[in-house]
């Protein structure tokens, strides 16, 4: 079958990638199948369930539904990139110790979205917290578990920014 | 082989503390591995035709053209894999990919595998098949009147029976009518549960791999490795021992991936065919198709009671919807009217199912399996009692408890119970008696309780072999790695054995390394379902490393020349227990019992009690080793102009036995209660008839058109764990995975009526449903804040006095 293929420049994680796609390849699809992220999870694949959110430059997106050449020289960052070298942000951190993820198949993409909340609103209401994850679906927890790990996560980082200071 | 019971251990250190799961920053940080994330070189993509018609014939089907498709490797029909396969071994009807007939729209009928997704999905069009369309039965009730002047569904068993028949159930206990004729009271109502699915967010994915030497690996997103490794052999026409089943981590299940389904046959048989890794992925709209969620259930409920409260008499007669095929319906039919016999006493229960396949996708287990919708109706039932007789419904509740270690009706054996403690919990933390009938119009709160299996006693295929087990060994560095094939869906199995292998073995929790999902490489399990994995994993987990420690605790000992029974293993050190000060660090003691025993490794293992149930026809379906309680409060607001129903909260109080992770706990607590409210408020799995589009075509394949809650939309949950221990779970500890979920739906129910006075006797109360209730209510005259019981206060203090009598 005769395909179109394209190069395209992206930046993932602070890496920059030039990969060859099909032109009709989604973000996600990139990501996924051809720079080996596996982290990012498709749901649905119509931006329904917000497994695939990714933060781009700094918004939470669905990569499920972006073709990959919009993303082109924009900053993606995937839940594999949320961490530095200590090996897991507080965020991350936190929904393990608050069993915030059970099955764990939403939880990169409200991940994603949650981290982009705290960078907008570091101390955020449960229901600002409710908003910025209403995006995305989570089949196993009820929630609750989910708002006391990012608020969890949100005390850690503020007085992280405390002691910086 | 004799049933082993493990001690109940009170003074642990790791066990019932919060902890981390062994997975847990995986799945955070991203690395966690899903089937569709394996990747392997050379992977082809496969995809399945699907029938557009919802009864049909076969008459044809040319694959010719698709094969000639550049970069198709391989197309396969029906033909290639002609053996019925079915997760009940009495009631296999279903091929991989239809043979001669389609009895739903989505059935399976061709599949390819092709060099990417996209000419796969080329190649489906190119596949010609002609069809000969039947009349199609979609609702129950035309299914079961059916005489056979129309094709039925599936062949009948024998000549002049209804074909659309798959299961009857009659069975009954104790005196009926005599019971109804000694009430006081008998409430009679119909009540509808609408089906529903379990859209787990990882869609089912499978992948194939022939080695070409005879090896077939399938990875699957399955909850029942064990199983699937059989049908695949059987199916395909391999021995057993030349297939593998991986399950990388499951990504949601709840039911509905608990038996083998097209695509796992498929991925096998496109593999051998091309030699090549074949990967086929559900979208998301085949995730909707494959279903095997929560049957619809017509029920018509008769239950009488005592002026003071007792029950009498129960008379149930259901007619249950059950798609295309069997799949755990003959289970489901049992379950619709053996599980409702607890929390309380019944004098007398009867009750009469009727399974009939339909021409929709299959119903089969979801959470809570067969038994949340008789649970709705029973509740709702006894919520009406209650008021007829002018009693707090709590206390009505509390006046029928059936008791620990006791016999119910249709003699399950039941041990620990602590319903009542979770009766008392939710009344308290809800302030209920300050709130019941006596909120404004349109706020309301309603109760309900509930009981559910820890496992069932028998296996899916009859054997008398373990039902799990796990092997332990221990490393020179003071690691112990487990191997376990048990199924980890995100319930936290995975974690229990290592939380197990810490607190016997002494090893700190990060030691423990968990093995797992690999029939070649770990001991059977038989899967996540009925809610057996935490007590008979963690009795064969207990047994591994109770072998284990002993082989320590026994050398340690001879070298300080001390008792074994002094040796404690905690905290990464084996301890003298009359002096503390004297220890040694657990890699030393492992090397000591190294010198002694050899290399160290156990195997351990749990079966079930299997006499503890009636000698009836269908007695052992429902029996358990042990059975979880819950009870919840719902809280709502309801808007009388456009019928929707905010609940507020839903406070959870459930008897799990024991909190091996009270956080787990807690998250599988609030998970079901949300998934309950759920299926309360929003959900239906329903589909197009003939005015609104194609026939038998699913309403709202999607997860944006089939409502489930996002954030905004969940109720605030409490979780509030009442611990009964249990003689025979693990450390006490029972299910806690799907009992949360039954009280959420009658609860809410039950809230409803508390705000306006108007019943809800039909799934869901979404706003259209509710607001029509509201319209009718209005033109009775009944649209009112109901009124409360008589003499609150008197009623439950007499009610404490009686069952103190009751009980000693």
């Amino acid at each position: 079958m005769p395909k179109t293929t394209d190069i395209v420049r992206l930046h993932v994680n602070g890496d920059a990638h030039e990969v060859g796609v099909p032109t009709h390849y989604t973000l996600l699809e990139t990501l996924r199948y051809v720079l080996a992220l596996t982290g990012t999870k498709q749901g649905c694949d119509k931006g329904d369930c917000g497994a695939c959110t990714v933060i781009l430059d700094g918004n939470p997106t669905l990569a499920c539904l972006m073709p990959v050449w919009e993303a082109e020289g924009r900053q993606v960052v995937t839940v594999e990139g949320l961490a530095g070298p200590e090996g897991s942000h507080p965020l991350q951190d936190e929904f393990d110790l608050n069993g915030a993820a059970q099955c764990g198949f939403c939880t990169p993409g409200i991940l994603c979205s949650a981290a982009a909340l705290l960078e907008r609103t570091p101390d955020p209401s449960r229901r600002q917290i409710q908003e910025a994850l209403s995006g995305n679906l989570c089949r196993c927890t009820g929630y609750a578990k989910i708002y006391d790990a990012v608020e969890a996560a949100a005390d850690r980082l503020q007085s992280e920014e405390e002691e910086a200071k | 082989m004799s049933t082993k019971i493990s001690p109940v251990k009170p003074d642990t250190v790791v066990i019932g503390t919060p902890m981390r799961k062994v997975e847990g920053l995986a799945k955070s940080t991203g690395r966690a591995v899903y089937t569709d994330d394996v990747a392997l070189p050379g992977l082809l993509h496969g995809k399945i035709l699907r029938s557009p018609h919802p009864h049909a014939d076969i008459i044809s089907i040319d694959t010719t053209r698709a094969e000639e498709l550049e970069g198709v490797h391989a197309v396969i029909t029906g033909r290639d894999m002609a053996v019925q396969y079915g997760i009940i071994p009495w009631t296999k009807d279903e091929y991989p990919l239809c043979v001669d007939r389609v009895r739903y729209i989505g059935d399976g009928v061709a599949a390819v595998a092709a060099v990417d997704e996209d000419t796969a999905i080329a190649a489906l069009s190119l596949i010609d098949v002609e069809y000969k369309e039947l009349p199609a039965f979609f609702d129950p009730h035309d299914a079961v009147e059916a005489d056979g002047t129309t094709p039925f569904i599936h062949e009948a068993k024998k000549k002049g029976w209804n074909g659309n028949v798959t299961k009857v159930v009659k069975l009954e206990f104790g005196d009926i009518e005599g019971g109804m004729d000694s009430s006081d009271v008998v409430v009679e109502g119909d009540y509808f549960f609408e089906g529903s699915t379990h859209a787990p967010i990882e869609p089912h994915c499978a992948i194939g791999q022939w080695d070409g030497v005879g090896h077939l690996t399938v990875w699957s997103a399955t909850q029942v490795p064990h199983y699937l490794h059989r049908e695949l052999a059987r199916v395909l026409e391999l021995d057993q021992a030349q297939v593998r089943v991986l399950q990388p981590l499951v990504g949601g299940a709840f039911g509905g991936k608990s038996e083998p389904f097209d695509l796992e046959f498929c991925v096998g048989k496109l593999a051998m065919k091309t030699g090549r890794p074949v990967k086929i992925l559900y979208t998301r709209e085949e995730v909707f198709y494959s279903h095997r969620g929560r049957h619809p259930f017509h029920m018509h409920y008769r239950t009488g009671a005592t002026r003071d409260g007792k029950l009498t008499s129960v008379d149930a007669k259901i007619l249950l919807d059950g798609g295309a095929y069997a799949s755990f319906g003959l289970v489901t039919t049992y379950y619709s009217g053996q599980l409702l016999c607890a929390p309380y006493q019944m004098p007398a229960y009867r009750f009469d199912s009727t399974r009939v396949y339909t021409n929709k996708p299959a119903c089969g287990p979801k959470r809570g399996h067969g038994s949340v919708q008789p649970r709705f109706a029973f509740e709702v039932q006894i919520d009406k009692l209650a008021e007829q007789i002018e009693l707090d419904p709590i206390e009505f509740r509390r006046r029928n408890f059936i008791g620990e270690h006791t016999k119910t009706v249709n003699e399950l054996r039941i041990t620990s119970n602590g319903f009542l403690e979770c009766l008392s919990s939710v009344e308290s933390a809800s302030g209920w008696h300050d709130k019941f009938r006596a909120m404004p119009f349109g706020r309301g709160i309603g109760i309900a309780g509930s009981t559910y299996i820890s496992g069932t006693n028998y296996p899916i295929y009859p054997n008398e072999m373990p039902q799990s087990a796990v092997q332990m060994q221990i490393d020179r560095s003071g690691r112990v790695a487990v191997f376990s094939g048990a199924s980890e869906i995100g319930q936290g199995c995975d974690s229990v054995v290592a939380y197990i292998a810490a607190e016997e073995l002494g090893v700190p929790l990060e030691w423990v390394r968990v093995l797992r999902g690999d029939t070649d490489f770990t001991p059977v399990d038989l899967g996540a379902y009925s809610s057996r994995v935490t007590f008979m994993l963690g009795n064969a987990a207990i047994d591994a490393a109770t072998r284990l420690r002993k082989l320590v605790q026994s050398s340690v000992a001879k070298a300080w020349a001390v008792k074994p029974s002094e040796v404690l293993l905690a905290g990464g050190f084996a301890v003298w227990a009359p002096d503390t000060g004297r220890q040694m660090p657990i890699a030393e003691a492992f090397n000591l019992a190294e010198v002694e025993h050899g290399t160290l490794g156990a195997t351990g293992w749990y079966n079930t009690p299997k006499d503890v149930h009636g000698d009836y026809r269908g007695g052992t379906i429902g029996a358990s080793p042990a059975y979880s309680f819950t009870s919840h409060v719902a809280e709502v607001d309801v808007d009388i102009d456009t019928g929707f129903v905010d609940v507020k909260t839903i406070w959870v109080a459930h008897d799990c036995g024991r909190a091996l992770n009270p956080v787990l706990v807690e998250g599988q607590m609030e998970g079901s209660a949300y998934m309950g409210a759920a299926e309360a408020i929003m959900e239906e799995h329903i589909f197009k008839d003939s005015n609104h589009g194609r026939a038998g075509l699913h309403n709202a394949p999607s997860l944006l058109d089939y409502r489930i809650p996002t954030s905004l939309d969940t109720p605030e949950l409490q979780a509030l764990i009442v611990e009964s221990i249990d003689p025979e779970g693990p450390y006490g500890a029972k299910e806690a995975g799907e009992g949360p979920l039954h009280p959420s739906i009658p609860a809410i129910a039950n809230a409803i009526y508390d705000a306006i006075g108007v019943r809800m006797d039909r799934l869901p109360f979404s706003p259209p449903n509710v607001w029509r209730a509201i319209q009718k209510a209005k033109e009775d005259g009944t649209l009112a804040k109901p009124s409360g019981p008589a003499e609150r206060e008197d009623a439950s203090s007499e009610a404490t006095v009686k069952t103190q009598q009751a009980h000693g």
